[in-house]
């Protein structure tokens, strides 16, 4: 424990690079599940296709192999060698927007049709449609798998060392090298890792609970902040992104 | 630079063996994650274990596999192979998921099934075996399909601890031989090459169980 | 589905006394069910029909088309003395664009059998986002008038709400209050009582009568409360197989129906307590 505690400033630096890199691949990750996910719910075949082109491929890449690519490939082909840091966000959003965009996709088309149907007797316009009603109703849906999501995405984090940007792992890594000590040194970054996770998780629940309240529910397991401590509930598919 | 077929053909071999590593990888680690993640959710039921056991598998499903690899590496004895810890790392790891998993599938079966077995005093063992694991499982075969794609895709993280599967061989020529390009590029094909298949038989799986 | 032969540019003679609402040889199609069987009818303006015939017969699919809803198979609607289902082009007439539905459907409101309230919105925000971006109000016109309307509806105190905190027929009410509120000159009701408990069936329905007895809004409605149909309409139309199997004023429909179908389909209908 002393030695994790000598080295506290060290994983601190460390652990803030790791959540500047989660916070800005989740942005990215939103942008792009948010747009994606609309285009795929267009009746036109067109912007549909592009939907799927992306989702497919960058679900079906690893986001460590993206990046790699984006390290080593990209300057290679294009001459341009993009900023680290920004380079893993980059990699990161686009990996996790891809599982977004499905999920947006599916609790846009989750809304009830009778709610499309209402706002064509009241003769809203598709965008009016989609601002007022469709998203504001599909937004609580989206929220428990994007909170996965989030969790999924930090994990991912932990490759980013590979292209030398310093994060929690890059740390942890320093530390063995300097001390030989392999397991402390890992099991520090495994605790800032959980702890990261939980004040994460416990964000997102309360975006959650606030969603459900805008639409008159309250959420289930009761409310109050014992309700906000307990654990998340982990549905069956939306998990498991690369990382 | 410009692609070159010919460094193409000479490293093809090589890294068709690394995809054979990540597929044994994938279909071990899952066999793992699936059989135990249904005794993680059986347990879970369980009083003070459960919470317990839950506490543990929300732990390694929040941090990453990438640091739990490397961490468990080193605690074990030396004799233990790279490729043994890796595939039980994974397995575990995502017995996390699959606990969860099955957790809904036990708690979408009926109150009246449990009643219905109470009243017909079965023991446990065939509440559980016969009734409501069967129902359970059936419903969440798709969700845990999932889960090998996902598999599938973590595991050039075993790296880490010198597994040598296919991006682990691709960096490793591509740093021999100073050509990032093909290597690389060509390791994220094969990754599709298996992924998107496996996505569209998944999802046709998936469309078949929901119809059932 | 585009019709498959393309009705001539004729409209109904204009001037005084031209019907608001036209029907031409209306064919609609699912598949292979045909629901709507070559169907002509008209109604005037500030005119109160209600379409009564067994399930299945076609009536809610006519509010449907004249909600845009749906698009014909065949035939065309007019409205207003204007196309409807068709827009003008040259001397054609072709299936119309979203933006031409768009345009046309302004003056249409529809309540619908399961209230369809928005319910990320508070009962307040229900009634005026369509006044507020369809109509151009501005937020203050809005309020007034959905403060009016709710006043009509009996919830004025229930503005700030949330849909899931009133009961089936308070929605109800409260999605009447919101068609109304687009000030439309022709209101469609689909079975607007159906799915509510008995007991709040009367609230609702109280509100329409007086709604048709201070407005001169032309109304569709599809219904099985008998009385109320008698009350409220000038004229019943009785649907069978996606064809008018009768129509007359209402005394006549119920006291003394001429078909044999409307006479079964009413027994029917008295025998199940409605």
């Amino acid at each position: 424990m002393q030695f994790l505690i000598e080295r506290f400033p060290l994983y601190l630096d460390g652990a803030w690079v790791t959540v500047q890199i989660t916070l800005g691949g989740s942005a990215l990750a939103f942008v792009l599940a948010m747009a994606f996910g609309i285009l795929g719910t267009i009746k036109h075949w067109l912007p549909r296709a592009v939907a799927t082109v992306y989702v497919e491929v960058f679900r079906g890449i690893a986001a460590m192999v993206l990046i790699f690519w984006m390290a080593y490939v990209l300057p290679d082909l294009t001459g341009y060698r993009l900023d680290r840091t920004f380079a893993a966000i980059l990699a990161v959003g686009l990996n996790v927007g891809a599982y977004g965009a499905e999920v947006v996709r599916a609790a846009i088309n989750a809304v009830p049709k009778t709610q499309v149907e209402a706002t064509v007797a009241l003769n809203l316009s598709w965008f009016q449609r989609m601002r007022l009603v469709v998203l504001p109703q599909a937004w609580a849906q989206m929220l428990p798998t994007f909170g996965n999501l989030v969790i999924e995405l930090m994990k991912a984090t932990a490759v980013v060392y590979l292209i030398g940007v310093v994060d929690l792992t890059a740390i942890a890594r320093q530390v063995r090298d300097a001390t030989g000590e392999t397991v402390i040194a890992y099991m520090g970054a495994l605790l800032i890792y959980f702890l990261i996770a939980q004040v994460l998780i416990f964000g997102m629940r309360l975006l959650e609970r606030r969603a459900n309240r805008k639409l008159g529910r309250t959420p289930p397991g009761g409310t109050g902040l014992g309700a906000l401590l307990r654990h998340p509930v982990v549905p069956g598919a939306g998990g498991g992104v690369s990382g | 630079m410009i692609w070159d077929f010919e460094f193409t053909g000479r490293i093809l071999p090589d890294l068709l063996g690394g995809l054979w590593v990540t597929v044994q990888l994938t279909v071990i680690g899952y066999l793992i994650a699936l059989s135990l993640g249904l005794a993680v959710a059986v347990v879970r039921r369980v009083r003070v274990v459960g919470p317990i056991v839950h506490g543990v598998m929300e732990f390694i499903r929040t941090t990453p596999l990438l640091v739990q690899a490397v961490f468990v590496f080193a605690l074990v004895p030396p004799e233990i192979s790279a490729f043994t810890v890796g595939v039980v790392v994974l397995g575990v790891h995502y017995a996390a998921y699959t606990a969860e998993v099955y957790r809904s599938g036990i708690e979408g079966v009926a109150k009246g099934q449990w009643e219905a077995a109470r009243a017909l005093s079965l023991p446990v063992s065939r509440t559980w075996g016969a009734i409501v694991l069967p129902q359970a499982i059936r419903k969440v075969i798709p969700a845990l399909g999932n889960y090998l794609i996902a598999m599938f895709k973590d595991t050039p993280l075993l790296f880490a601890i010198t597994v040598v599967e296919l991006l682990a061989t691709a960096q490793r020529i591509g740093a021999a031989e100073f050509r990032y390009t093909e290597t690389i590029t060509l390791a994220g094909l094969l990754f599709l090459l298996v992924s998107i298949p496996s996505a569209i038989l998944i999802r046709r799986l998936e469309r078949r169980y929901a119809a059932v | 589905m585009p019709p498959s032969e393309t009705p001539s540019a004729e409209t109904p003679q204009g001037g005084a006394g031209q019907p608001q609402i036209v029907f031409d040889q209306v064919v609609k199609r699912f598949g292979d069910l045909t629901v709507l069987d070559h169907l002509d009818f008209s109604v005037e303006p500030g005119e109160r029909v209600t379409l009564i015939g067994p399930s299945g017969s076609g009536k809610t699919t006519i509010l449907r088309l004249l909600m845009t809803l749906e698009k014909v198979t065949e035939g065309r609607i007019d409205v207003a003395g204007e196309p409807f289902s068709h827009m003008r082009r040259g001397n054609h007439l072709v299936p119309a664009s979203e933006s031409y539905l768009r345009r046309r459907r302004r003056s249409i409101g529809m309540v619908f059998q399961q209230f369809n309230l928005f319910p990320n919105m508070t009962v307040r925000k229900n009634v005026i986002e369509a006044p507020v971006h369809v109509l151009g109000l501005s937020k203050g016109e809005a309020n007034e008038r959905a403060e009016e309307l709710l006043d009509l509806v009996g919830l004025g105190d229930k503005i700030d709400a949330h849909p899931t905190q009133l009961s089936g027929g308070q929605q109800q009410r409260v999605a009447i209050a919101r068609a109304l509120a687009m000030r439309p000159d022709i209101l469609l009701l689909d079975e607007v009582t159906s799915a509510l408990d008995p007991e709040l069936v009367a609230g609702v329905l109280d509100v329409l009568r007086q709604v048709a007895e201070t407005t001169d809004i032309t109304m569709l409605c599809v219904t099985h409360e008998m009385a109320f149909a008698r009350d409220v309409s000038h004229r019943v139309l009785m649907f069978d197989k996606g064809q008018i199997a009768e129509e007359g004023p209402p005394e006549q429909i119920f006291e003394d129906p001429r078909e044999d179908r409307t006479k079964s389909f009413l027994r029917s209908v008295l025998d199940n307590g409605f």
